[in-house]
């Protein structure tokens, strides 16, 4: 075959491969139309624009007068908004500090134990700690205040019958102990998740290496707090963010617990609630949804809830950066 | 190792029994106390009941519309799935194969939306629902289920498209065979271990979730059972064998499905925290 021939088959290919890549492209992207219009008409935009209503006030549905910061001025000024706003940003984040204390540490602890391979039932362990995360959370809130209940309550009745009547406390009543508590009662029920993410963490976590360490004569604790835990820590950054979206943006405990008024005396009030309150149910003495005072708070949240992702995207890349991975 | 009795494990056991009892205990309570009458519940919570009784499961099935929101549940966590496997693995099969700046920046607009809950654009989705008349309708629900599901699927599917070895789409496209034929021949039957995945990050927080129903739904036609249970809590505060009955039923179903599954479940999770 001449040169010419064999030219003129390369090009008549290339072109056929050219037709073949448009059309490919075309299907491609039929394939991605479905999940684009439903991912941005029913998230993408509505988050955006949410945060755009934040500049708008009117009455009912939909704000329309355009007034500029004036909401976050209220919000911030008004005395009503504003002790209300801060005192939900601080319980927000005494309920995050003790999921990071109660419900991540208690997940690190079962995770090393489950981690052992000789441990016999390590699977009926593993789905047992793991069964209260399949529950609704409102299921698991409404069954907790009734076992908490200081009449009737079996963990009051429990404590008398070991001895310890004197610890019987109305749990839920008290406006110290309320948010402490419920805390605690979504710890026990989201233990399972960190168990699970530092479980896998610490099986990828090379035999040989611990083997090493062991021949050195290192001790168990040793071998935990020089080799396991530093190795972690990845696995410790993403369970902290998690904690942290999640927190930042509990509702249902609260609703389920203390009621949509973080009752008592809004002492369990978190973000998410308050938001609910303003902006959907009516915030109390108004009584009235204020649509656009909502946007703000939901504004707010967002941008704390970015600065915290933000935070530990930066924090991991120095990390990769530093260890050259 | 050695088969004597070792202090450290014995300790591990003691740690994780005394969990499981702070695990099982107030679900025995729930489930035990809801077939006992009013006044055995007080005089003796924790033991077998002396007196059987279905009269709380009697009375929030009559008083509730159980069976409604349970089919109302159902439709919605079924039909949510299904589209967001559905979409969602179009998606990310485009998303694995088409490298361009187009598919980059498209599929970093969907991972953003993992750290970011979609409450927080509430405001607007009301306005969106309502203009869309699906305020009280199942339909609108799924809707944002499914967009609420968008970010964890392509996530997880895209990573498990890619690690397809592409001798297989190629062979197939040297074959002739067309982009839907390789996705429905090749790719799906490759990825349902991730399917299993996605499915399991998304049927909990759907079939659990409060937040929508309790803004968008008001009809009691359209109640899901999270929703009703809300309301049958509040009017049963007093009467505990009905207030655990109506409990129970909401938990029996996930509690069964969840010990019948658990070794498949756990195993789909740790498989996508690894990938995350």
């Amino acid at each position: 075959m001449s040169d010419a021939v064999l030219t003129e088959v390369g090009q008549v290919r290339e072109r056929a491969a050219a037709r073949w890549d448009v059309q490919r492209r075309r299907t491609w992207v039929l394939f991605l139309v479905p999940a684009v219009i439903v991912y941005t008409v029913f998230m993408a935009f509505p988050l955006f624009n949410s945060m755009r209503l934040s500049l708008y006030q009117g009455k009912g549905l939909t704000p329309e007068t355009y007034v500029g910061f004036a909401n976050y001025t209220e919000l911030f000024t008004n005395p009503l908004w504003r002790d209300r706003f801060f005192n939900a940003l601080r319980n927000t984040v005494v309920f995050f500090a003790i999921h990071m204390l109660v419900q991540n540490t208690l997940g690190l602890l079962f995770a090393s134990l489950l981690s052992n391979v000789h441990l016999r039932g390590r699977n009926i362990y593993r789905a047992v700690i793991f069964l209260p995360a399949t529950l609704s959370v409102l299921v698991t809130g409404f069954l907790w205040t009734l076992i908490l209940n200081p009449r009737w309550g079996m963990l009051n009745q429990l404590l008398e019958g070991v001895g310890l009547g004197a610890l019987a406390r109305p749990w839920l009543g008290d406006a110290n102990l309320a948010l402490p508590v419920i805390s605690l009662v979504s710890s026990w029920q989201w233990v399972g998740l960190p168990t699970m993410m530092f479980l896998a963490g610490l099986l990828t976590i090379s035999d040989e290496l611990l083997e090493a360490a062991r021949v050195d004569g290192a001790s168990a604790w040793q071998v935990f707090w020089r080799i396991k835990l530093p190795l972690l820590k990845p696995v410790i950054g993403i369970v902290s963010v998690l904690t942290f979206v999640g927190n930042f943006n509990a509702f249902d405990v609260i609703f389920a617990m203390a009621g949509a008024r973080g009752e008592p005396g809004y002492s369990t009030d978190l973000m998410a609630t308050f938001f609910y309150r303003t902006a959907i149910a009516g915030e109390h003495p108004v009584a009235q949804p204020n649509m656009g005072l909502g946007a703000a708070i939901a504004t707010i949240m967002f941008l704390i809830l970015l600065a915290g992702v933000s935070l530990w995207l930066i924090l991991g890349r120095e990390r990769d950066e530093k260890t050259g991975t | 190792m050695s088969r004597r009795f070792q202090p450290s494990m014995a300790a591990a056991h003691g740690v994780l029994i005394l969990w499981a009892l702070v695990v099982l205990l107030p679900v025995w309570t729930m489930l035990i106390n809801s077939v006992k009458p009013k006044r055995e519940i007080f005089r003796n919570p924790f033991g077998l009941p002396s007196e059987f009784t279905l009269d709380g499961y009697i009375n929030a099935w009559t008083d509730g519309k159980f069976d409604l929101y349970f089919r109302n549940s159902l439709i919605v966590a079924v039909v949510s799935l299904v589209l967001i496997l559905l979409i969602g693995s179009l998606a990310a099969y485009a998303l694995a194969s088409w490298r361009s700046r187009v598919s980059n920046f498209l599929y970093i607009y969907f991972i953003a939306g993992l750290m970011i809950p979609i409450r927080l654009g509430t405001i607007n989705l009301f306005q969106i629902i309502q203009a869309l008349g699906l305020s009280d309708n199942l339909a609108g629900l799924i809707l944002i289920y499914t967009a609420m599901g968008m970010p964890i699927a392509t996530f997880v599917l895209t990573s498990f498209i890619r690690s397809v070895p592409v001798e297989l789409t190629e062979a197939a496209r040297i074959d002739g065979a067309s982009e839907f034929r390789i996705y429905r021949t090749v790719i799906l039957p490759l990825i349902r271990p991730a399917l299993a995945t996605v499915t399991i990050f998304n049927v909990i927080p759907i079939w659990n979730d409060l937040w929508f129903p309790l803004i968008f739904i008001r009809n009691q036609e359209a109640r899901t059972v999270t929703l009703g249970v809300t309301l049958l809590f509040g009017q049963y505060q007093t009467d505990w064998t009905r207030a655990l009955s109506a409990l129970s039923m909401a938990a029996v179903p996930v509690l069964a499905a969840y010990l019948l599954m658990s070794g498949q479940f756990i195993k789909g999770l740790t498989a996508g925290a690894l990938k995350g």
